[in-house]
């Protein structure tokens, strides 16, 4: 027997979302699968994840916690993807803002004892231009010299993680430490356990400012893709370059702006993490976040309130890996997700079609 | 070409193919209403029809591309199953589209085998090239099978398309408009090689708004309008050009423009000593010089590939240059195109999949690529859906562009309702100058004579015109002043062009006259 794969003609507009659901079902059936194959009690550990991520107040807390970097890296990724611009340095652009916020209080830029008012905003400036920096580099790179992108995003990566190591195991080392002092309180993002004088109900809960950052970000980009000329004119390149030059529009500007943008959603996502959650700037600051904001943007289909639903299920993925023995069952179903999703889009271009029969000719 | 009475045409001559009451329906239309249709073997069967009428509908379903929802096709008699390319191509069945599907980078041979089974591991290109080379001079066509795909013309890629559906063993040929691409010259060659496939046994379905063609060389007609076959079996002798356009646009045609004495007025565009070079980097224009009027059509004549593509390129700030563009007194030559939008010029591009249009975005957004920078689709930053939808509702309406919402991405609409989609947005916003390049290609007859007259309508209230046409009988029913270019030169200019030009037209256009420059025609 045969197995062939044939294009569609017109896959019908359902598709694609459908596909989009039934390949996460598949996902966790094919997790629930191996589970049962090493022994595990699939269903228990499913219920468990969802309990661990989604049980209490507190832990929900601690998904959101987890699901604000994530939005934001997806964002900075949905952006640049709608162009057709494959930023995969989220996580460069990530690690380039936290440094940049972290700068702003370790260098120092502002003196010590500045009340918070000044320290966050400024943090939150030099996260995202640091970031946008970052995605600069590959956009002028692209825009003016054709380079690829998904080459010097990717390498740029791994210098942005050079580049943290320096700063942490040196110039702003802790006694040695592969981490900074922590930052003083002013630095720090309001979180909801910082009202619990007024509102006892809120004590423990994590949750920082960081999560209205990106919901506003989610907003905002949503209002422009859908309701602006920018949003117009990046549909038009996303889909034809050509005719967007025939538009009269200027394309070397927007790869050059797009990448800026997605740098600094990026970078505030880092500015957001030191100053929201870790409170210091470490090498180890992201488990990779800007590597699963690609799966998220995907996942996601790039509609940016999408992405804050794909991240929110992403974080408790995370979360659910710090209570669940063995840990790595959320990192699989992570990557089965992301295999199921791709093997999704092939549906939807092809139809597969067994056997090699030929209708009857004689 | 008309050889001796043709044996096809005696009805016993076995059925090479049959659509047996084909039914296929796309979200709010039906593209085929229980439609009927059969090709004789060794015969050339065209297929006629206005712009959206299920041409191409019916042909995907013959080459196994859509499924029918009623009705079937049989094969030498016998019903098959079509359920992909595949199954069309074991049936003998092949069709070249309108828009090509050959791999650029790949040589003439590699993509011969694309979408063969065989050979299963070991690629013998040596023995493809012979073959290539045999199956080509069977039929009379040239070919290097070694040549890569990117290097060719249009016109010899169109071979490579046959080539390879006869090296797959097609016994039924299907044109999607062949034609719409290729010079006169090319076409003569084109025919050429179908009157040969088909004194071999092959059958032909050739599809073309050309009805001139038509008559040429097809052995029988049929006539489709609205998803339905209107007219079958027609033999091209009996009838003449006004009784096909008659059948498919469902009323008589006349051709009767209106033509106002237009006193043209001061100079809109100016060319002067403009050089540039092509997509391979070689020369293709060499110091061109030429002036619009507003209130003038000027034409430009030449065979594809003389630099007439370049020229209006060069115009709308799409390729870089030398010398000077000068559009109301103002040099925008190697500027971007925005420059030349907002002084004014309008553009119909040749490549209207590829250039003109964004094929995965909707009717709205395609509607109005010239008008989102102003009100009142643009209200500052925001972009105004209502203002564009209604904007977009109302050229659908006034351009009678077919399709099933204006919600409905373009690459779904037929090849002529996409060009009446650029033509409505580029004429609808009023440009002081238009570059227009084979407005009238892929349009049905009764949509041609619409254009003419907006292209006239737009003449009398005094823009300028560059009309760059392959169809000589275009040029001469709309322009005031005719230029031919010759490989990257004006050649020759004639005012007042009339019938009696078209045979000077034709010796300058390939090159005949000699070097002789600006020679002017007389009036
Ligand atoms: N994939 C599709 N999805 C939806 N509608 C379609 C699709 N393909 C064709 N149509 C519609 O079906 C109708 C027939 O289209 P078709 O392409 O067969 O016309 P045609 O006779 O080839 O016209 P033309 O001369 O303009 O090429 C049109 O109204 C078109 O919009
Ligand atoms: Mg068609």
């Amino acid at each position: 027997m045969t197995i062939r794969f044939e294009p569609r003609g017109e896959a019908p507009p359902w598709l694609s979302p459908v596909l989009t659901l039934a390949a996460v079902v598949v996902a966790l059936a094919i997790g629930a699968v191996v589970l049962a194959f090493v022994g595990g009690d699939p269903i228990r550990t499913y219920l468990h994840i969802v309990d661990a991520a989604f049980g209490d107040i507190g832990v929900l807390s601690d998904t959101l916690v987890k699901a604000t970097p994530l939005i934001l890296t997806g964002l900075a990724c949905a952006l640049a993807f709608r162009m057709r611009l494959w930023n995969i340095g989220a996580e460069g652009q990530f690690l380039l803002g936290a440094w940049g916020a972290s700068a702003v209080v370790l260098w120092p830029i502002v003196p010590a004892g500045t009340p918070a008012v000044v320290v966050i905003p400024a943090m939150m400036l030099a996260g995202a231009v640091a970031g946008a920096v970052w995605g600069l580099i590959p956009g002028v790179l692209k825009a003016r010299l054709g380079v690829n992108e998904i080459i010097t995003t990717l390498m740029l990566n791994y210098v942005a993680l050079a580049w943290i190591q320096f700063w942490v195991f040196g110039p702003w080392s802790e006694g040695g430490f592969q981490q900074t002092v922590p930052f003083a309180r002013e630095a720090w993002l309001p979180r909801l356990t910082d009202f619990a004088d007024q509102f006892p109900l809120l004590a423990g809960l994590t949750t920082h400012l960081g999560l209205v950052f990106a919901l506003v970000a989610t907003a905002v980009m949503s209002v422009v893709v859908s309701r602006t000329r920018w949003g117009y004119e990046m549909r038009l390149i996303g889909d034809n370059a050509r005719a967007a030059r025939y538009a009269g529009i200027d394309i070397a500007r927007y790869v050059i702006v797009v990448f800026a943008i997605s740098g600094a959603l990026a970078g505030l996502a880092g500015m957001s993490e030191v100053s929201g959650v870790v409170h210091r700037l470490q090498d180890r600051i992201s488990p990779g976040y800007g590597f699963t904001a690609i799966i998220i943007a995907y996942l996601a289909r790039l509609g940016p309130w999408r992405v804050v639903v794909a991240s929110i299920l992403f974080g408790a993925l995370i979360l659910a890996g710090r209570e669940i023995q063995p840990s790595g069952v959320p990192a699989m179903i992570q990557g089965i997700i992301m295999f199921c999703l791709i093997a999704a889009d092939v549906l939807v271009r092809y139809r597969i079609r067994l056997g090699g029969r030929v209708a009857a000719t004689t | 070409m008309a050889g001796p009475e043709p044996l096809v045409n005696a009805p016993s001559t076995p059925l090479a193919i049959e659509a047996v009451g084909v039914v296929k329906s796309f979200p709010g239309v039906l593209a085929n209403d229980h439609v009927d249709f059969d090709v004789r073997q060794g015969e050339i069967h065209a297929l006629l029809g206005e712009n959206g009428a299920g041409k191409s509908t019916l042909m995907n379903v013959l080459a196994g591309l859509y499924r029918p929802e009623a009705g079937g096709v049989r094969v030498a008699g016998q019903a098959v199953d079509l359920r992909s390319p595949r199954d069309a191509i074991a049936a003998g069945i092949g069709m070249v589209h309108q828009h090509f599907t050959l791999v650029p980078s790949q040589t003439v041979a590699e993509n011969v085998l694309l979408g063969l089974d065989r050979p299963r591991f070991r690629l013998d290109l040596k023995r493809t090239e012979a073959e290539v080379a045999r199956l080509a001079a069977e039929i009379g066509l040239r070919v290097d099978p070694g040549a890569r795909v990117w290097q060719l013309s249009v016109g010899e890629q169109q071979r490579v398309e046959i080539i390879k559906l006869l090296f797959h063993g097609a016994r039924v040929l299907i044109l999607d408009e062949p034609t719409a691409v290729l010079a006169p010259q090319e076409t003569a060659e084109l025919f050429t090689t179908l009157r040969s496939m088909a004194d071999a046994g092959r059958s032909v379905v050739f599809i073309s708004h050309k009805l001139g063609e038509v008559l040429t060389i097809a052995d029988r007609i049929t006539v489709m309008r609205g998803g339905k076959v209107t007219a079958s079996g027609i033999d091209p002798r009996g009838v003449a050009r006004s009784d096909l356009a008659r059948l498919m646009v469902g009323r008589p045609v006349l051709e009767a423009l209106k033509r106002t004495a237009v006193e043209p007025g001061r100079v809109v565009l100016s060319v002067e000593d403009v050089s540039a070079h092509n997509d391979r980097g070689l020369p293709a224009l060499r110091g061109v010089s030429l002036q619009v009027r507003a209130g003038e059509i000027v034409g430009i004549a030449a065979v594809a590939g003389n630099g007439q593509s370049e020229l209006a390129q060069v115009i709308t700030g799409l390729r870089a240059c030398t010398g000077r563009v000068v559009v109301h007194g103002r040099n925008i030559a190697g500027r971007p195109s925005r420059v030349a939008i907002a002084s004014g010029v309008g553009h119909v591009p040749e490549d209207r999949a590829g250039v003109g249009s964004a094929p995965n975005l909707s009717l709205v957004d395609n509607l109005i690529l010239r008008r989102f920078r102003h009100a009142p689709v643009a209200r500052g930053p925001f972009h105004d859906e209502g203002a564009a939808r209604s904007k977009a509702q109302q050229l659908q309406v006034a351009y009678a562009i077919s399709a099933p919402t204006i919600n409905a991405p373009v690459r779904i609409l037929s090849g002529g309702n996409l060009q009446r989609l650029i033509l409505a947005r580029e004429i609808d916003s009023a440009p002081s100058l238009l570059v227009a390049v084979q407005p009238t290609r892929g349009l049905d007859v009764g949509a041609i004579e619409g254009v003419h007259q907006l292209l006239l309508d737009l003449r009398a209230q005094g823009t300028a015109l560059l009309l760059i046409s392959e169809e000589l009988e275009e040029l001469l029913a709309l322009a005031d002043r005719i230029l031919v270019m010759y490989e990257g030169r004006v050649t020759a200019a004639f005012d007042a062009p009339g019938v009696h030009h078209v045979d000077a037209i034709g010796l300058h256009m390939t090159g005949g006259a000699g070097a002789a420059p600006e020679e002017r025609g007389a009036r």
